[in-house]
């Protein structure tokens, strides 16, 4: 296990990226706590857990922004990156382990910062988008927003720059780019995107602080300013994060589906040329379609229009790639692919409710209203978050050289599944019918209440089914059976390793065969 | 200019034609047939993929603990047909529904020329309508049946966001800003408006209503507001009035 003081000042990517994982998974239960009690808070109209609507309010932002910086991302492109590239290249480490180490610790301050929220007199109110002027306004701190995404961007740009590197010129003799894993890929194009795309965040971020604090006024139109360069600044790159999330976890759940399905990927290149490298060059020109009701002008609405409804072409093939790759397979059900078929399930759902919002004129009704909220909650949240907890179970046995209860693991997703589409169905159909999003309370709404209450009940559903699967993890990870090196018998190559992995990797780096590939189960 | 007569007679068509559509499309009803339409649009694409994902996992299922998958590589051909062939059928729904999209849109973003035009003023936590003879109202912005009514739209704080659910339409109002929005409402009656973007503490208690009422009615209300304001601004109140 090591010492606490090797954790900390460890350069080992497999620690690095469990260091990661913990981070995130801390965060994931914080910003977890606060949707759990925004669901309690709207049980009934009127106060129901706190009178002050502040409170709400920043269990809202808190929520969001953990959410999405402190948790999906992290995880992601942190702890999975991580643990798997360099397994999966056949590499010994990455390619600058002290920077790794260095954006570990970058993010353990990001998320200190991010928790520090509940700790200060003053803690922002403006949710996790800090829109101006209320984010330049508001007695909140906006300042502890911008240093946290400050912080949180940098630690990816590290690792952005350190995977790509790695990547590119750390793979083992004969992995040609054709033989990449799918998650491979799709972790370069996140990490691409990362790269272009956080610096315009930061930019962002950085002048409302600016307007803010030190009296500029980027964004005050009483000042010369202007309101909307704000929305599109932080869209600009908050679209692209959209995808920062959503390309690791579908390559996740090509592993785990490759893997239980022992079998071929459908149409390798489709999905890596098509569809990852399609989502990367649409991600950066759709971004209004977050702008669609702020008057924005008509040829831009109409433009993204078309190139919003576009991205269901690489997103199609990413689809078909993985349904595909169940075609002929030899589908067995444990508890991760049970977790990416959900995955799946609740990608179509949200992938397809999100075409009305994709054309201007819906979503003139539909912006800001329960409708985008419960569609970016199957299409990214909970489909990125099942899509975690379902890697995490398919890796947990090499990162920890122990096997987890599959009985509990499979009655933790069947909760979490049936919670969620509890929650957000609901979600999706009362924001149809008018629900406005960032409610405190809905006393104009009565109609609702119902509604509310059993996504409430949902909402608990989710928490447990969750909570059921981390006791899991940490039960098996402390007294589970001891696991064999390649419990699932994949082709993969991060399993041809021995369990769990020594530092180093490899006692002799692989050489790749020239008939190998991550997916080759069938023997021509 | 050879061509200009058949031009200018193709513009007088279009003009006519325009003059025939004489009918004010209503934005919400559109709204609702679009929406219908693309539900069943984004229906049949989901039951398709769940269907043949819920046969394939069913039918390859694992029989035999040492079973692996059994599909080959792709030929060139089939290559590049599933990428192609998709990419099409995709594209094609996405043309499709832009083009519905734009249509709708443009119902949406040009307001009929018999409009009323109403000035709205948005700010923390208030809906402040100013009609076109001078008379204000909050929160409640009172409007003839049969007759468009156009909101032009700023902030004097916030962001907040002007959004009638009955009539499927909201649009920012922002400071520095001059945004604009229209709704066709034809029965009496009254219908929610309420705050779509994030303004504040209070954001959630941001509501006020449209009340729509014969256009007589609203004609007698109308003048007798304005005459009250003639008379206001004529004799200063005494005081204690």
């Amino acid at each position: 296990m090591g010492t606490l003081k090797e954790w900390i000042f460890t350069t080992d990517h497999k620690r690095v990226g469990v260091l990661y994982l913990i981070g995130s998974l801390a965060a994931f239960a914080v910003a977890g706590i606060m949707a759990l009690l925004m669901r309690w808070e709207l049980t009934t109209i009127g106060p129901t857990l706190t009178a002050n609507p502040t409170t709400y309010n920043v269990w809202l932002y808190a929520h969001g922004a953990v959410m999405i910086l402190g948790f999906q991302i992290p995880a992601l492109t942190g702890f999975f990156a991580n643990y798997c590239i360099p397994l999966m290249i056949g590499a010994k480490d990455v390619a600058f382990p002290r920077l790794n180490a260095f954006s570990v610790w970058l993010f353990y301050v990001g998320i200190i910062l991010a928790i520090l929220t509940f700790f200060i007199p003053d803690s922002p109110d403006i949710m996790w988008t800090a829109y101006p002027p209320y984010s330049t306004i508001t007695s909140g701190n906006t300042a502890l927003y911008t240093f946290t995404v400050l912080i949180l961007g940098f630690a990816s740009i590290l690792g952005g720059v350190n995977f790509l590197t790695t990547v590119a010129y750390m793979r083992a003799p004969g992995m040609t780019w054709n033989k990449l894993n799918i998650f491979v890929w799709c972790t370069l194009a996140a990490f691409v995107l990362q790269l272009i795309f956080v610096p315009v965040l930061g930019t962002a971020v950085t002048l409302i602080s600016f307007d803010k604090y030190l009296g500029t006024s980027f964004f005050d139109p009483a000042k010369g300013g202007d309101v909307l360069i704000y929305q599109n600044l932080f869209w600009f790159y908050s679209h692209p994060a959209v995808y920062v999330i959503f390309l690791p976890f579908i390559g996740v759940v090509y592993e785990i589906v490759a893997t239980f399905a022992r079998n071929r990927v459908f149409n390798y290149k489709m999905v890596v040329y098509g569809g990852i490298f399609g989502i990367v060059g649409l991600s950066g020109v759709v971004w209004v379609h977050h702008l669609y009701v702020t008057g924005m002008a008509d040829w831009i609405r109409i433009g993204q229009m078309v190139t919003t409804l576009l991205i269901s072409v690489p997103v199609g093939f990413t689809v078909i790639g993985l349904v595909g790759t169940l075609y002929k397979g030899s589908i067995s059900f444990e508890t991760p692919m049970l977790y990416a078929l959900g995955v799946l399930f609740l990608f179509l759902i949200g992938g397809l409710t999100g075409i009305p919002l994709a054309i201007t004129s819906l979503t003139l009704h539909l912006s800001d209203t329960y409708y985008v909220v419960g569609h970016f909650h199957y299409v990214m949240a909970v489909a990125g978050t099942f899509s975690i907890f379902g890697g995490v179970y398919y890796w947990f046995p090499k990162i920890t050289g122990r096997m987890y209860s599959e009985a509990i693991g499979k009655l933790g997703f069947w909760i979490t599944f049936a919670g969620t589409n509890i929650v957000f169905w609901i979600m999706m159909d009362i924001g149809v019918k008018g629900m406005p999003r960032r409610y405190y309370d809905y006393a104009h709404f009565p109609q609702f209440e119902n509604a509310h209450q059993w996504m409430t009940g949902g909402a608990a559903l989710i928490g447990l089914g969750f909570a059921l699967a981390v006791l899991n993890w940490i039960v098996g990870a402390i007294r589970g059976a001891k696991a064999p090196d390649n419990p699932w018998g994949s082709q993969s190559l991060e399993w041809s390793t021995q369990t769990p992995p020594p530092p180093g990797n490899w006692k002799d780096v692989p050489t790749i065969r020239e008939e190998w590939d991550p997916y080759a189960y069938a023997r021509p | 200019m050879r061509n200009r007569p058949i031009v200018a007679a193709a513009f007088a068509a279009m003009a006519s034609a325009a003059h025939a559509a004489d009918v004010i499309r209503d934005p919400a009803a559109g709204w609702d047939y679009l929406w219908y339409e693309v539900l069943v649009d984004i229906s049949i694409l989901g039951i398709a993929f769940a269907l043949i994902t819920a046969f394939f996992v069913i039918r390859y299922r694992r029989r035999a603990e040492n079973e692996v998958g059994k599909a080959g590589r792709l030929t060139a051909v089939a290559a590049v047909g599933w990428t192609v062939i998709p990419m099409f059928v995709f594209m094609a729904d996405d043309f499709f529904l832009a083009a519905n999209g734009w249509q709708l849109w443009n119902t949406y973003r040009q307001p009929p020329a018999n409009r009323i035009e109403i000035k709205l003023e948005s700010g923390m936590y208030s809906w402040d309508y100013t009609y076109p003879n001078g008379v204000q109202t909050q929160n409640v912005l009172k409007v003839p049946a049969g007759k468009p009514v156009l909101l032009r739209m700023t902030s004097r704080d916030t962001i907040h966001s002007h959004f009638i659910p009955d009539f499927r339409v909201k649009e920012d109002s922002m400071p520095g800003r001059v945004t604009y929005l229209w709704f066709y409402p034809q029965k009496p009656g009254e219908h929610i408006v309420t705050c779509a973007e994030y303004c504040g503490i209070m954001h959630s208690y941001m509501i006020g209503k449209v009340v729509v009422v014969p256009e007589a009615e609203f004609t007698a209300w109308y003048e007798q507001e304005e005459r009250k304001l003639a008379g206001g601004a004529g004799q200063p109140k005494k005081a204690g009035a």
